[in-house]
Formats: C-alpha cells, sequence, structure tokens
C-alpha cells in the first residue's frame, strides 16, 4: 500500500494523472473513429461501387490487421507523412508530432473501422418505410437524417458502440510502446524501479477493470434512455 | 516506394509468419479446452461454481491482453516460491507466458461463446432426448456439444480473427513473430509504409483463409 501513497514516496498521483490520459486518449481516439465513420458510412451504404470499395478496403484492412501494427505505422511513419505535406508548403523544417496525437490518431482509425461496421447495421436495420415516409413527406435531407433517422439509429447502435468503446479502451494500452505516459507505460515505469512488476501490473489491471465497468454502468443509462418508448 | 526493400523483407516476415501461426494455434487449443470447461460451469446450477466462471470471464475480457501477458511473463517470475517449482521450466519463457496469456485470453471470450450457444439449445431437443431414454451424459456429448458447435462457428470465426491480431503483442515480450520482425525492420531501414503492406498484407491473407474456411465449415453443418 505504501506503493501507492501520493506524494515523493509512493505511485499513487503518477497512476491517477495516467489513469485519466488512458481516459483522455480513449475519448479522443472514439470521437476521431466516429469522425472516420461519420466519413465511410455513407461510403458502403452509397450504390456506387467504386465508394463501396473504398468503404470496405478501409473496414476490412483495419479489422485484419493487428493493432500493434497500425501504432508502429504510425509511430514510425507519422512524423514523416506530416513533414513531406509541410515540404509541399515549403516547411522543410524537423517536425516531432507528440505520442498523444500519432496514439489518438492510430487508436482512432482502428476504432472508425468498428464503428463504420456498427453504424452501417444499425441504418440497415432501419425499416425501409421510414426512409420512404420522410421522402414523401418531404422533409430535407438534413432534417430527415437528424430526426428521423439518428434518433433510430443510435438506440439500434448503443449496445454495440458500447463494445467498440470496450475495444478503444483496452486498445489504448498498446500506445504505451510509443512511450505515452498512460496506465500501461506507468506500470511499466514503476515496475522497473520498484522491481515489484506483479504488484504494479496486478494493480493496471484494476484500474482497466474499474474504467470497463464505471463506462458500462454509464453506457447502460444511455442505452435506457435512447430506447424510451420501446 | 521501396519495392527491393519489399520484396527482400518478405522471405523474413513470411518466416515470421510461422511463429505467428504456432502461437495462434496453440493457444486455440488450449482455449478451447479452458473456453469449454468454463462454459460447462457457467451453465452449471452450482451458484459458487458460476460466480467463478463468471469472474473468470469478466476479469479477463475487461483487461487488456497487453496487461495480461505483462502480469504472467514480468510478474511471476517475482514469486520466489514459483522459481523453485517444475512451473519455471515453463514460465521463464517467454514464448510459453505468451501462449498461457493468449489460451487464458480466448479461454474467456470462447467460454462466453459457447455458453450463449449451450443457453440458445431449445429445450424440446434435450426432452426429447431424455423421453427416448438416452442417459443424460450421452445426451451432452451427442445432442448438446454438436449443436453448440454449430451455433458458435460464426462468433468462433471472429474470435479467431481476433485472437490472431492478438497475437502481435507476442512481440512485445521479446518473441519475434511477424509483428516483432515488421518492427524490427521499419526501425533499421524507416521505411514503416512499405514494411506495413508487407506484413499487413500476409495479416490479411490470414484472415481472408479463416473467413472462409468458417463459411465453408458453416455451409457443411448448417441444419437445412
Amino acid at each position: 500500500m505504501e506503493l501507492l501513497s501520493f506524494g515523493k514516496t509512493g505511485w499513487g498521483d503518477e497512476l491517477l494523472i495516467a489513469t485519466m490520459m488512458t481516459i483522455a486518449v480513449s475519448i479522443t481516439a472514439m470521437l476521431i473513429g466516429f469522425i472516420f465513420a461519420l466519413i465511410f458510412t455513407p461510403l458502403k451504404l452509397s450504390k456506387s461501387k467504386f465508394l463501396n470499395l473504398i468503404g470496405n478496403c478501409y473496414t476490412t484492412v483495419i479489422r485484419g490487421v493487428p493493432e500493434l501494427l497500425v501504432i508502429y505505422l504510425f509511430f514510425f511513419g507519422g512524423s514523416g507523412a506530416v513533414m513531406y505535406v509541410a515540404s509541399i508548403f515549403g516547411y522543410n523544417e524537423y517536425i516531432e508530432i507528440n505520442a498523444f496525437i500519432t496514439g489518438s490518431f492510430a487508436i482512432g482509425i482502428i476504432s472508425g473501422a468498428y464503428s463504420t461496421e456498427v453504424f452501417r447495421g444499425a441504418i440497415q436495420s432501419i425499416d425501409k418505410g421510414q426512409f420512404e415516409a420522410s421522402k414523401v413527406l418531404g422533409l430535407k435531407k438534413p432534417v430527415h437524417f437528424f430526426k428521423v433517422i439518428m434518433p433510430q439509429m443510435l438506440r439500434l447502435a448503443i449496445p454495440n458502440l458500447s463494445n467498440v468503446w470496450q475495444i478503444t479502451l483496452k486498445d489504448t494500452s498498446l500506445i504505451s510502446v510509443t512511450g505515452l505516459v498512460e496506465i500501461m507505460r506507468q506500470s511499466y515505469i514503476a515496475a522497473g524501479s520498484t522491481r515489484d512488476p506483479l504488484f504494479f501490473y496486478s494493480f493496471a489491471a484494476v484500474l482497466y477493470l474499474l474504467l470497463t465497468y464505471l463506462s458500462m454502468k454509464l453506457i447502460n443509462k444511455l442505452e435506457v434512455r435512447y430506447s424510451r418508448g420501446y | 516506394m521501396d519495392f527491393e526493400l519489399m520484396i527482400n523483407s518478405f522471405p523474413k516476415l513470411l518466416n515470421a509468419t510461422l511463429v505467428t501461426l504456432k502461437l495462434l494455434s496453440a493457444s486455440l487449443i488450449f482455449g478451447l479446452i479452458i473456453g469449454l470447461c468454463f462454459a460447462i460451469l457457467r451453465i452449471n446450477k452450482n451458484p459458487i461454481l458460476n460466480k467463478f466462471a463468471y469472474g473468470y470471464s469478466y476479469v479477463f475480457r475487461g483487461t487488456p491482453l497487453l496487461v495480461q501477458i505483462f502480469i504472467i511473463y514480468f510478474g511471476l517470475g517475482q514469486i520466489d516460491y514459483l522459481r523453485s517449482t517444475v512451473l519455471w521450466v515453463i514460465l521463464k519463457e517467454p514464448y510459453w507466458c505468451a501462449i498461457i496469456a493468449f489460451s487464458l485470453n480466448t479461454g474467456a471470450y470462447t467460454s462466453e461463446i459457447l455458453r450463449s450457444a449451450f443457453q440458445t439449445i431449445k429445450p424440446g431437443i434435450i426432452e426429447a432426448g431424455q423421453s427416448l431414454g438416452i442417459s443424460s451424459k450421452i445426451i451432452f456429448y451427442k445432442i448438446q456439444i454438436p449443436i453448440a458447435i454449430r451455433q458458435s462457428l460464426p462468433a468462433y470465426g471472429n474470435e479467431i480473427i481476433l485472437m490472431m491480431k492478438g497475437t502481435s503483442l507476442a512481440s512485445t515480450v521479446t518473441l519475434m513473430d511477424l509483428t516483432g520482425v515488421a518492427k524490427y525492420i521499419i526501425s533499421t531501414t524507416f521505411k514503416p509504409i512499405e514494411v506495413f503492406i508487407v506484413a499487413g498484407g500476409i495479416y490479411l491473407f490470414i484472415t481472408f483463409i479463416i473467413h472462409n474456411v468458417i463459411k465453408f465449415l458453416e455451409k457443411k453443418y448448417s441444419f437445412n
């Protein structure tokens, strides 16, 4: 227990900050994933074969390749790619991208592939009559999407999105290989300097369990809210 | 694009794929046994056994695989008692530690898949067996298990693919699997995109094969 005390002698405060970091990375990654899903879900649902192919490539490749490999790609290739883009605009200095951005981007792309599949499934299982009815009523496209399709889609999507959230939360542990100090990295540092890996890794496991447990509780409340009337 | 590097690194990566496949097959076999045992405990009426099996699957599904590997590889070595037993022969090898962690992890997911498969079997089928005077042991082995296996095939196929992706974590405990070798080549040549295309291609190819084998089995064992 001494090891977990706050202040200079213990690792309590460091681990607390690391936990915050894990939460921050997970939320950022999830939001980046939503942006990707917002781009690729329409592609997957589109009638054009070519757009379909692009959407399918994204979800198939990302879901078929290990997360760690994607993270390595971003970790080693991220600043190179940004510098290449910058050099087009005439900026030739060395650019270092922060581990938080690389990490949440890598995890975000992965979580986006799962979210895309969830949204696609949810939209496809909405009754066709709903689309036709809003067309017949002459609703404008944004109203049709935000007021008719989205509320129904969310009800169907939330249980599966909670799975995506769990996957994303657990995947953030892999960012520790890039040196971002989240739960896993902090436990690694603590385990190294105290020579007590069993305790710190077990404590990391407890922290993750706590995070998944608490987020499940929260999501269940959301689920109840969005399935009102059913 | 450096095509020469892609061609040169291909045999090295292919060699490393063997390690990945070995890890995958070993952990799937052990994981299936563990999963079956815990699924049987889950449908048991005894509340203590039931809770125990639930706790196991909750813990292993709620924590990242990386933590599990680190606890087993770095953590267990710390217990002096373990170091003096025969178990140490296994636990000092990163290869076996990885397999133990993967098996326990996939075992937890498999137990959930099999449990839901057992629970969706229509009671009428079991009752039909009982009224024919078949002993409950034979009902279990000859009726419940084959139906449960068929029911769980699609979900289990997903689990195999997830596990294949999970084996990439073996590279964090010094094993040179496909991801480990890919990372090594990337960090020596600084050409991440080329290596990613080759290694990712190999992974996708394995995913493709697993997907199709499962599809074939589903068709072969469908009820209609």
